[in-house]
């Protein structure tokens, strides 16, 4: 049996007379690439929110990394990495300073702080770059320090929010070589992507369609299930008919 | 196939970057819409060369894509096409219009949906609609015919504040605007990027029937996927233009034998691979990995299943693939 790291029961959230989330059941096990698609406004990112601790929900349970969503979300935050193309790096701040605020609002040491921006760096291949602003780095590059960095602490899960637009294909695929490592090192990673063939390298794709989800498989199970040649096909037979826009 | 050695890879790039004016297709209208010679943008003090030396032409009716990541050059381009940036070097022409002397009359032909978005937030889908009208010197009613299809789609919020709808909405409304004087030229820089699949299906769809109007499209996005739904394209990356051609002659042109591969463990398949000594390249697409070596399949198969076997590889498939425009686009990347 598989450990479980994320599980969710009737999960919900309103606001007002609006149900965002409307009571989804999952579980995400441990080193598991899980993908969470949507079309804009299904909900993914009020689901997001309310398993990253940040939002708590109107009914339903979870528990994450083992904590419960309506206590220990505290405990939540120090135990998961986030990482969203929109907020990832501080820009006015050099490489190594970005490294060592974020580690140390995760509590690691000043000898760990040093250790890990070494390794991190030399991993990266930015010696040129540490004391360079992040507003000068290429897109790609700030992309795989801003994944790196919501590592840093060695969460048991890091949420990726929509973290590769707008780069090359190569640079997209070397970001997707340090999820995959990360995978490979038992991390568990939840991510969600407008990219129809990235969703295809997640173990398993969770698609919500108007607050609730209607459908999860892995990539090759649902192609079978929607008769469909690729994930893009999958995705438009399931949310060409949503009500909701944004 | 024999394998081309990296002087054809070159050759095969840049022999059509030499000849923008044999890229015309034939079977489009012979009338040039845009014309781009050489040009040349260049920012700032340590002046960064954003366009390099790009050139390509555009035939009437044509719907063409620049396809490229972030700081490709595209909203550059589609600037100084528009006439709100001055090259540099080099020239362009827009219905015959250069763009810096005529600038006034290219401004009255084109329609340009920038790709951030650009209406007032505090005006109503119909103040704006109203509002770019009458700078054109027209009304909706006078050319609703190109727009109906898409205006009905927003029409039931028509009173609802531009910055108040949601992503698709935005985008429909804004290519209602840049539709409203009847262009024709149509400049669209990004006008998928960050919207779901259905929306930007959908978009493609509204794209065709304008093409059916002999609307010109000159259009950008960073989605390979997108390629296909265009004439011709262009690829583009760092300032140049990589390759230009209809996206089936692009694929023609891949110089490889491709094979997609997979097998139960994907990202450890990547890493051996990557290791095998006649693997030429090896990117994951999907669930797959696509493929292609130094030697022929005959001379390196019995060896490359010996190789995934001894590293304990279970459910190892192989089957030839027809690239796809991203595996061009990396392919030529690395030239």
């Amino acid at each position: 049996m598989r450990e479980i790291v994320i599980k969710t029961e009737n999960l919900s959230k309103r606001f007002g007379t609006f149900t965002a989330v409307n009571e989804i059941n999952f579980e995400v096990y441990k080193g598991e690439i899980f993908g969470f698609l949507g079309a804009n406004g299904a909900g993914k990112t009020t689901a997001m929110r309310m398993l990253c601790g940040l939002s708590t929900p109107s009914s339903g349970s979870a528990t994450i990394a083992g904590f419960d969503i309506f206590r220990d979300t505290d405990k939540i935050k120090k135990n998961i990495g986030y990482m969203s193309q929109k907020f990832s790096l501080y820009e006015n701040l050099t490489v190594l300073e970005n490294i060592h605020f974020f580690g140390g609002i995760y509590g690691l040491s000043n000898q760990q702080l040093k250790e890990k921006s070494e390794v991190l760096v030399n991993k990266l291949g930015l010696y040129q770059e540490v004391n360079k602003l992040v507003s000068s780095l290429p897109l790609g590059w700030k992309q795989k320090l801003s994944f790196s960095v919501a590592i840093l602490h060695e969460p048991k899960i890091v949420f990726l929010d929509e973290p590769t637009g707008g780069v090359d294909p190569v640079t997209r695929r070397q970001f997707w070589d340090l999820i995959y490592e990360a995978s490979d090192s038992g991390m568990t990673i939840f991510v969600t992507t407008h990219y129809m063939d990235e969703a295809e390298y997640c173990n398993r794709i969770c698609i919500m369609v108007d607050g609730s989800i209607s459908a999860l498989d892995s990539a090759p199970n649902l192609k079978l299930k929607f008769k469909a040649n690729s994930m893009d096909e999958v995705f438009y037979a399931l949310a060409r008919g949503a009500k909701r826009g944004e | 196939m024999p394998m081309l050695d990296i002087n054809d890879n070159i050759k095969w790039t840049s022999e059509k970057e030499m000849n923008p004016s044999l890229m015309v297709n034939a079977a489009l209208s012979a009338e040039i819409s845009i014309q781009v010679k050489n040009l040349v943008k260049v920012y700032g003090k340590d002046k960064t060369i954003a366009v390099d030396d790009v050139s390509f032409n555009v035939g009437k009716g044509e719907l063409f894509g620049l396809i490229g990541p972030d700081g490709a050059g595209k909203t550059s381009i589609f600037r100084m096409l528009t006439t709100l940036l001055l090259p540099e070097g080099g020239s362009a022409t827009v219905n015959g219009n250069d763009v810096v002397k005529d600038y006034k009359k290219i401004r009255k032909s084109v329609g340009y949906m920038p790709g951030k978005f650009s209406l007032y937030q505090d005006l109503s889908i119909e103040e704006n609609l109203n509002f770019f009208a009458t700078i054109f010197g027209t009304t909706l009613e006078e050319n609703y015919d190109l727009i109906r299809d898409i205006y009905i789609q927003i029409e039931p919020f028509k009173k609802r504040r531009a910055g108040k709808l949601s992503g698709g909405m935005k985008q429909k409304l804004a290519l209602c605007c840049a539709l409203i004087h009847k262009p024709t030229v149509l400049f669209l820089d990004e006008p998928t990027t960050g919207v779901d699949p259905v929306s930007r299906r959908e978009f493609w769809e509204m794209l065709k029937r304008l093409k059916a109007q002999n609307i010109t499209i000159l259009v950008s996005t960073p989605y390979m996927d997108e390629a296909n739904m265009c004439d011709r394209i262009a690829l583009i990356q760092k300032g140049k233009i990589l390759s230009i051609d209809t996206p089936a002659e692009i694929i023609n042109a891949y110089p490889d034998i491709l094979y997609k591969i997979k097998a139960d463990n994907i990202y450890h398949l990547y890493l051996h691979l990557n290791e095998f000594q006649y693997t030429k390249s090896c990117f994951a697409f999907g669930e797959m990995l696509h493929v292609s070596f130094t030697k022929n399949m005959e001379e390196v198969q019995s060896e490359l299943l010996n190789y995934l076997n001894q590293r304990g590889h279970q459910n190892v498939s192989m089957d030839l693939v027809i690239p796809t425009i991203e595996d061009c686009f990396i392919k030529l990347l690395s030239n």
